[in-house]
């Protein structure tokens, strides 16, 4: 079948097997800093946005955006390196592989909770694991992050 | 110091966070092969026939391999020098099927659904055997694992194959038997530790392709390069020279990648078909059919007079290795020897050990590789030992303490040259306000908190054994190159040992470029496993720099025509009172006319492997109705020796604790009564989530260790040991029960609370 979609602002238009998942149908089409960690929707190493909602990748039809915009990593690539800098600050990205699906559920949570507590950190990312860095680094890297945000820096 | 000691950020770290494509999967060609293993349904049996035929009639199908199409040579899959302790006693594919998940056949095709398809199509037909899924059954059990004739060991490990016994051994000093005669208290009590899945984030992922020199080349997440390019030789049965391994970054490993996974099954098919091919473990088989922690069950007898002065410490190590032996010979070892010596002044050390084969998924290597599941049994042990005393468990650690200077007699006989624990153990108790909340406070009627502490040990490096090699370059505008064979798996080591260069050659990092491992052109190490990088690489760092500073200081002395005694090098400049030449320049002329391209290389290996220390201390709270319990705070003080990278290191024991926490609680590979494998995702084998930590607080005692780069010791494995024993003890604190079997569940706390009651 046909989908036509856009990936970070691009148009896609591409033929896809009707059960394709979108995880596959974007690290095919290039977007490989998409990562699989798991095959039951536990681990949100795939994390992206459609529509500027966070979305598992692994657990969505590829067939389902179709129309829809599409955000990845390589798309928020300024903010990725704005919040990065305070992740490697911290040496909190260890393998790195957990990162962008991480990054992408720290960017939306910008956008949505304002000046959340730890708490509300924590449940709003809780669904994204991290195997190596016991996410205290992230912890502090994410608290750092905002509080740039709210000083205007 | 100027490098070294910094805070510097991980040379990979922007690449990491902004998603490029760095990890093995990303850079491999869109035309690879796929390749998937149809698995053993059966825990134990033989293959009696095969049927392929149909599955190949599936369009885009290129191979199909089963145990009639791989050659005949048993090998190891356990990274370690050679030869390596672990028996020679698998297959890439076998007629004999020893656990559910091991491979049956290979499939290879143009697509994963024509590959999947074909699976479902191949007829096995099995003899099937009873299994043996419990191993305190393993040993004169009518079922015997492996009866096949070309099993082989290298040397004496106490082996028994026939009666499933992998490997057995002991060690005594002392007279262990006399001495707890002379005890007043005596503890002794088995200690039961579980398998558990490193449960890295990238699952296994190798591809492979002929170069054209028609070498097998082999792209891995693996931390050992090296070996993998021994073992494949010797499994596909082809010369080394015809192999070549490639380690891109690598999303985790924790000793998963200390074993060859997932390389075989693509590199078979590359042989057999010229393609290039590809596999990767989903999350079920990164689960089950790939090696775990070996389940112990451990019992440690400890004795003391009244005071609580400690004569006598004996330990009792059965070990599952399950389906094969894959580090089942030294895991073991650790679970005595890197538990005993923490308490050297007992005089009377008995340790006994016999390893078992089973028909569960092969043990393998996890952080901390022995010395975890020890440190369950010994410290738990050493607490109620407090506990029966009557005494504060911190008093009694420190009254028994190993000290420097000391010869540790459970250790090897090694001499003790660096050692901070006991002002580790104050620290962790000043933090935690131990004085003030031991053992606990009611907060409710029904809601304790309590405390609860453990301390550990563990090694730099496998002692006159393992050995690292680097190679640095000084290149035409004055920069370095340094080549490691030493594998970073997300720990930093290219940093770090890029900040060691950087200290020596007095630059700064970014006149340091670390190239990471390509077995063709990296110089040789052993991996990145049993804590040795930092300490026995790094010592390779230092003298690689030391070599060639002299053969600038050579190379400048003729440019300058002066004496070389005179000549000083300042990191920018070489130069007398009346000459100098840059850096620069030098680097210029040597690469023109009749210059002289420098290198130096330098190999280390050490006689010692010294100890780093760790003290921990948890505070939880008890729901004393539920069995609930919480992680409130658990503070990790570290004795490394010198840290080389502080924020490096801190984030090393922050993930170590939360992973020492995930064993604690809640991580546990179970089978069914047929032997499947219960928990093969996260959904069923739950990984601590970032509520479920606490909060982690670090805190560094640096020593001095003499014997290492700039008084460096290891530190990426002695930080998990210490939470099962310490959550625990704090649940003893809490409720009077003590568990003694991973992992602390609140059903196991509930029914100790209402067996008192
Ligand atoms: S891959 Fe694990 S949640 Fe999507
Ligand atoms: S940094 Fe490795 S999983 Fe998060």
């Amino acid at each position: 079948m046909q989908i036509k979609c856009y990936i970070n602002n691009r148009l896609f238009n591409e033929v896809i097997e009707p059960d394709m998942l979108l995880i596959d149908f974007l690290r095919h089409t290039g977007f490989t800093s998409v990562k699989r960690g798991c095959d039951t929707a536990n681990c949100g190493l795939c994390t992206v946005w459609v529509n500027e909602k966070t979305v598992l990748s692994c657990s969505v039809l590829a067939a389902s955006v179709n129309g829809k915009h599409i955000t990845t990593l390589e798309g928020v690539e300024d903010e990725a390196i704005a919040f990065g800098k305070f992740v490697a600050d911290e040496g909190a990205e260890q393998c790195g592989y957990c990162s962008p699906g991480f990054i992408m559920s720290v960017l939306s949570m910008k956008r949505e909770l304002n000046d959340p507590t730890e708490e509300e950190i924590k449940h709003y990312l809780s669904g994204n694991l991290c195997r190596c860095t016991g996410y205290m680094g992230q912890l502090r890297a994410i608290k750092k992050f905002l509080q740039q945000g709210k000083d205007g820096a | 110091m100027k490098v070294v000691s910094q805070s510097i950020d991980k040379l990979d770290a922007m690449a990491l966070v902004t998603g490029k494509p760095v990890y093995t999967n990303d850079i491999a060609p869109q035309n690879c092969l796929i390749v998937k293993v149809l698995r053993s349904p059966h825990a134990y049996a033989k293959i009696l026939s095969i049927k392929t035929d149909t599955a190949l009639k599936v369009p885009g199908i290129a191979c199909i391999l089963t145990y009639k199409d791989v050659p005949n040579k048993r090998f190891t899959m356990a990274g370690q020098s050679y030869p390596e302790p672990s028996p020679y006693d698998r297959l890439i594919l076998d007629q004999y099927v020893r656990y559910v998940g091991d491979p049956v056949a290979i499939v290879a095709g143009d697509s994963e659904k024509a590959v999947q398809k074909a699976l479902k199509l191949i007829k096995a037909e099995y003899e099937v055997f009873k299994p043996i899924l419990d191993p305190e059954e393993a040993i004169d059990n009518n079922t015997v694992i492996h009866t096949e004739e070309d099993y082989h060991v290298n040397f004496d490990i106490g082996n028994d194959v026939k009666r499933n016994i992998c490997c057995s051994g002991g060690f005594e000093s002392g007279n262990v038997d006399e001495a707890f005669e002379k005890c007043d208290v005596i503890v002794d009590e088995v200690y039961h530790t579980k398998a558990n899945n490193q449960a890295m984030m990238e699952t296994f992922i190798t591809y492979t392709h002929m170069d054209y020199n028609g070498r097998l080349n082999i792209v891995s997440s693996t931390q050992i390069p090296f070996h993998v390019r021994r073992i494949a030789a010797r499994a596909l049965d082809i010369p080394k020279a015809k192999v070549r391994v490639i380690k891109p970054r690598i999303g985790g490993g924790f000793g998963a990648k200390q074993t060859v996974v997932s390389e075989l099954f693509p590199a078979i098919v590359t042989l057999k078909t010229g393609k290039p091919a590809k596999m990767i473990f989903d999350r079920y088989e990164t689960f089950a059919a790939s090696t775990s922690r070996h389940e112990m069950k451990i019992r440690a007898k400890v004795g003391s007079d009244k005071d609580g002065n400690i004569k006598a410490i004996h330990i009792t190590t059965l070990s599952n290795t399950g389906a094969y032996g894959e580090h089942g010979p030294t895991t073991v070892g650790l679970s005595g020897h890197k538990t005993m010596p923490l308490y050297n002044k007992a005089g009377a050390f008995k340790f006994e050990f016999q390893v078992v084969y089973t028909n569960t998924m092969s043990a393998g290597a996890f952080r901390g590789y022995g010395a975890t599941q020890g440190a369950f049994a010994l410290e738990s042990a050493i607490n109620e030992l407090a506990a029966k005393l009557n005494m504060d468990p911190t008093i009694l650690r420190q009254k028994n303490l190993l000290e420097e200077g000391e010869v540790l007699t459970a250790y090897h006989g090694e001499t003790l040259r660096s050692c901070t624990l006991n002002s580790c153990i104050n620290k962790g108790k000043e933090l935690i306000k131990w004085d003030e909340k031991y053992p606990y406070k009611r907060i409710s009627d029904h809601k304790v908190r309590a405390v609860g502490t453990a301390i550990t040990m563990q090694g730099s490096g496998i002692a006159g054994i393992d050995i690292a090699s680097v190679q640095i370059r000084l290149n035409d505008d004055g920069y370095y190159t340094l080549l490691v064979g030493a594998t970073d798996m997300g720990t930093g080591c290219d940093t770090i040992l890029g900040q060691m260069a950087a200290e020596c050659l007095e630059c700064d990092m970014d006149k340091i470029v670390v190239n990471g491992v390509d077995t063709d052109q990296s110089p040789y190490d052993t991996g990145s496993y049993a804590s040795s990088t930092t300490y026995v690489t790094g010592m390779s760092v230092i003298k690689a720099c030391k070599k060639l500073r002299d053969q600038m200081l050579t190379e400048a002395s003729k440019i300058l025509k002066v004496e070389k005694d005179t000549l000083e090098f300042d990191g920018q400049k070489i130069y007398n009172e009346e000459k100098s030449i840059t850096l620069d320049k030098l680097a210029q002329e040597l690469v023109v006319g009749d210059g002289n391209y420098l290198m130096a290389s330098a190999s280390h290996s050490s006689p010692y492997s010294p100890p780093p220390f760790m003290a921990g201390f948890v505070e939880i709270e008890l729901d004393t109705e539920t069995g609930q319990i919480t992680v409130i705070d658990y503070f990790g003080i570290v004795d490394c020796g010198t840290p080389i990278n502080p924020k490096l290191a801190r984030i090393q024991v922050e993930g170590g604790i939360a992973q020492g926490i995930g064993m604690a609680l809640c991580e546990d590979i179970t089978y069914t009564e047929l032997g499947k494998m219960k928990n093969n995702s996260f959904m069923q084998y739950k990984i601590p989530s970032r509520r479920d930590v606490g909060n982690i607080k670090v805190a560094f005692e640096s020593s001095y260790e003499p014997t290492g780069p700039f008084g460096a010791k290891s530190i990426g494995e002695v930080v998990i040991n210490t939470p099962p024993p310490a959550v625990a003890h704090a649940v003893y604190n809490a409720a009077g029960v003590n568990i003694r079997s991973l992992p602390i569940t609140s059903e196991k706390i509930l029914k100790g609370i209402m067996a008192k009651r």
